[in-house]
């Protein structure tokens, strides 16, 4: 207390710090009895349950089994995360410990009292509270989200697949050879270019013709005199009511060689009813660019309709005055208006492109076969995971890629949501 | 003025051309659809949109539990897509109430962690779903795909949710807390009553997403009692094409049309809910 420019009367908090590296003791020399014997406690418990599985988890982890008799490698890399998980969750503990006697001790030196065994109890559950909340909804993230991708992340580094697969034979880790051979062997870089290539076209053209085609037919409709608004808005608005799968499926029959309406009705007028929509890479690509338009363009629809009517009417008078065109009022008032208002949602309508498995899976399941590739004529990188993983069970080598695709949605949608204003709101995070 | 009008009635007829064309594009797989579900016999050949002698055979193969599975599915989907609304609902409701009202420690590493988790898709790790539901027994169980939806609705759906309680007062709760309410009589009795129209919403995604996955269903189910709709049409049409086509389309009229009055009466929610979630993030 009469220490000069030293506002600490004791060593009191490194004390507690450093008697805390066994948690509870830093706590007993605070004289918190209760909470010492908690973290005591805990940790005693800790390790009686868990040293069997950390001591055998780590090794399994390490050497993903050693004999084929008794070591089944894909349980031990599922029981080598469960280590990790529950290590950073012990480890978490600790540091809480080690924190709390830091400040306790340093509540004593600055000569203030610890707090009481009640006043403690209403820390806790005051404090408390939001964890006590997030407590079930976080335990589910972690098990069927997180847990997923660490396993993911650590099998592309490992040779997973038709050869390698236990119960006869091991799996072992192989670095980057995953990456390297996707990027090294010809067939693999020329199926992972050619896919890729497909999957940004699709992305940006299906993308932007939805987009397209809603807003145009949502300023369409905007204008006076046409009659029925309603019923047609909700005519077209029916596209996006009818579940995609379903639809997806009837588009399949109608496109199909034999027995669709598309060939045998509606182009047989025209003289061509030959056209192999589903044998052929080009038609198909074809086909599943005019599908998608079709199932996205009635959500755009609907929300550019929205914004359209919450553009103040004088906008337009006054152009009217200047004796603006229809084409001169679209591109300098609407255009950037509706822009301005709907880019984030629209920039996710891409992403959702991007992975939009069930279009493609659906109506062609990723075909027709496309001969020196492993992958489908219309495969984009997620059907094509689907195909390593369900039907060659090339387990790593998909892994690999599914990290190289959320490599790219992540970096776009960071990018994204850093333009988007409530990510800098101090409140919003 | 006569050529201003003249302009006008041009732009009229034109406009009514594209929206004639439109509704034509719209409306013919609808009805060609419906068409093939009413045709007798069981493959399309030969067949017309408007079938001469109708028949509800089709429809009524569907509803024998003997002949077809088609009811079993049915019931599975609603049953996940309830259970999945249910737990999501809650589990968004708790976590984004602490994202919203308290200040914690791991708080902004949380919410980090959440806005980067909702923009993998959860079924890029389909691998590591098939391998875990397959090592813990949960392979071909409605438990597993309910589970690992409710686990991906969570960051999306909690961040839509935060973004709404946090347009809701603190003054609210404060004063609530003067009066001797405790923290959960405040989530439950003040907050989460006005927090009804966002509640709404999210119950409508979390309804109408496991009923529109294809590809969490197909890699998790296994027999084909178990079958959701998606997988289960696409198994009626995809063993044999053709063969079966008149009876997928009754399946899929049936499927159409209760979702698509569900989707016209509840518009608005999805329209507002999906543009929140744009902008908010």
């Amino acid at each position: 207390m009469g220490d000069q420019g030293n506002q600490y009367s004791g060593n009191h908090r490194k004390i507690a710090l450093a008697l805390s590296v066994i948690p509870g003791l830093g706590q007993f020399y605070n004289k918190q009895w209760l909470k010492g014997i908690v973290f005591l406690v805990l940790t005693a418990s800790f390790f009686i349950a868990f040293s069997d599985l950390i001591q055998y988890g780590f090794w399994g982890l390490v050497t993903l089994g050693t004999d084929t008799q008794f070591d089944h490698s894909i349980v031990l890399l599922v029981e080598g995360i469960l280590t990790l998980i529950v290590t950073v969750l012990g480890l978490g503990i600790y540091v809480f410990n080690l924190r709390d006697a830091f400040k306790v001790g340093k509540q004593r030196d600055k000569g203030e009292k610890p707090n009481s065994v009640r006043s403690q109890y209403q820390n806790l559950v005051g404090g408390g509270f939001p964890y006590l909340m997030m407590t079930p909804g976080f335990l589910l993230l972690i098990f069927v989200v997180i847990f997923p991708i660490l396993f993911v992340i650590l099998l592309s580094f490992t040779n997973y697949d038709l050869y390698h697969s236990p119960p006869a034979n091991l799996v072992d880790w192989i670095g980057f050879q995953n990456f390297i051979d996707i990027f090294k062997i010809p067939i693999w870089r020329e199926t992972f270019f050619s896919v890729l290539a497909w999957t940004v076209i699709w992305t940006f053209g299906a993308t932007t013709l939805q987009i397209a085609l809603g807003i145009f037919l949502a300023v369409l409709m905007n204008q006076k005199g046409i009659i029925f608004q309603r019923t047609i808005r909700t005519i077209f608005i029916l596209p996006w009511a009818v579940p995609a799968f379903v639809s997806i499926l009837v588009f399949a029959g109608m496109f199909n060689e034999t027995f669709g309406t598309i060939n045998n009705d509606i182009l047989a007028i025209f003289g061509l009813g030959n056209i192999p929509w589903l044998t052929d890479p080009t038609y198909t690509k074809i086909a599943l660019i005019m599908i998608q338009t079709w199932l996205g363009f009635p959500f755009i629809f609907a929300m550019v309709t929205g914004v359209l009517q919450s553009i103040p009417n004088e906008l337009y008078e006054a152009a009217d005055v200047d004796g603006a065109t229809i084409m001169q009022k679209f591109k300098s008032i609407t255009l950037p208006l509706v822009l301005y208002a709907t880019a984030p949602i629209l920039i996710t309508q891409y992403t959702f492109n991007f992975n939009n498995f069930n279009v493609i899976f659906l109506f062609n399941g990723g075909g027709p076969a496309v001969p020196g590739q492993n992958a489908g004529g219309t495969d984009i990188l997620i059907s094509w995971i689907y195909s390593l993983t369900m039907t060659s069970a090339q387990y790593g080598k998909a892994a690999a890629i599914t990290m190289i695709l959320s490599l790219i949605v992540i970096v776009v949608a960071l990018w994204q949501f850093r333009r988007t204003k409530s990510f800098q709101e101090e409140d919003m995070m | 003025m006569t050529t201003h009008k003249k302009q006008r009635i041009v732009q009229l007829t034109l406009s009514y051309l594209v929206i004639v064309a439109m509704i034509a594009i719209i409306l013919y797989p609808i009805l060609w659809i419906v068409g093939s579900s009413f045709n007798p016999g069981n493959s399309l050949s030969g067949s017309s949109i408007i079938p001469k002698d109708a028949t509800l055979a089709h429809y009524k193969e569907l509803f024998d539990l003997e002949k077809s599975d088609y009811l079993r599915w049915y019931w599975n989907t609603m049953k996940i897509c309830i259970l999945t609304m249910i737990f999501s609902v809650i589990l968004v409701c708790l976590t984004a109430y602490s994202f919203s009202r308290f200040r914690f420690v791991g708080r902004k590493n949380g919410l980090m962690t959440f806005l980067i988790l909702q923009m993998i898709p959860n079924f890029a790790a389909l691998i590591a779903i098939y391998a875990l539901a397959n090592l813990t027994g949960l392979l071909d169980t409605h438990l597993a795909l309910i589970l690992v939806y409710t686990g991906g609705a969570i960051p999306m759906n909690t961040y839509l949710m935060k973004g709404y309680l946090d347009t809701i007062p603190k003054e609210l709760d404060e004063s609530a807390k003067i009066d001797g309410a405790g923290n959960f009589r405040i989530f439950w009795q003040i907050v989460m009553p006005l927090a009804k129209p966002m509640i709404a919403v999210i119950s409508l995604f979390t309804f109408i997403m496991p009923f529109t996955d294809f590809i969490l269903a197909r890699i998790l189910l296994r027999t084909e009692e178990k079958f959701t709709l998606a997988v289960g049409l696409y198994e009626l049409i995809a063993d044999q094409f053709g063969n079966e086509f008149t009876k997928f389309a009754a399946g899929s009229v049936l499927i159409a049309v209760p979702i698509s009055l569900l989707f016209l009466s509840l518009q608005k929610y999805f329209v507002s809910g999906l543009t929140a979630g744009g902008t908010k993030g």
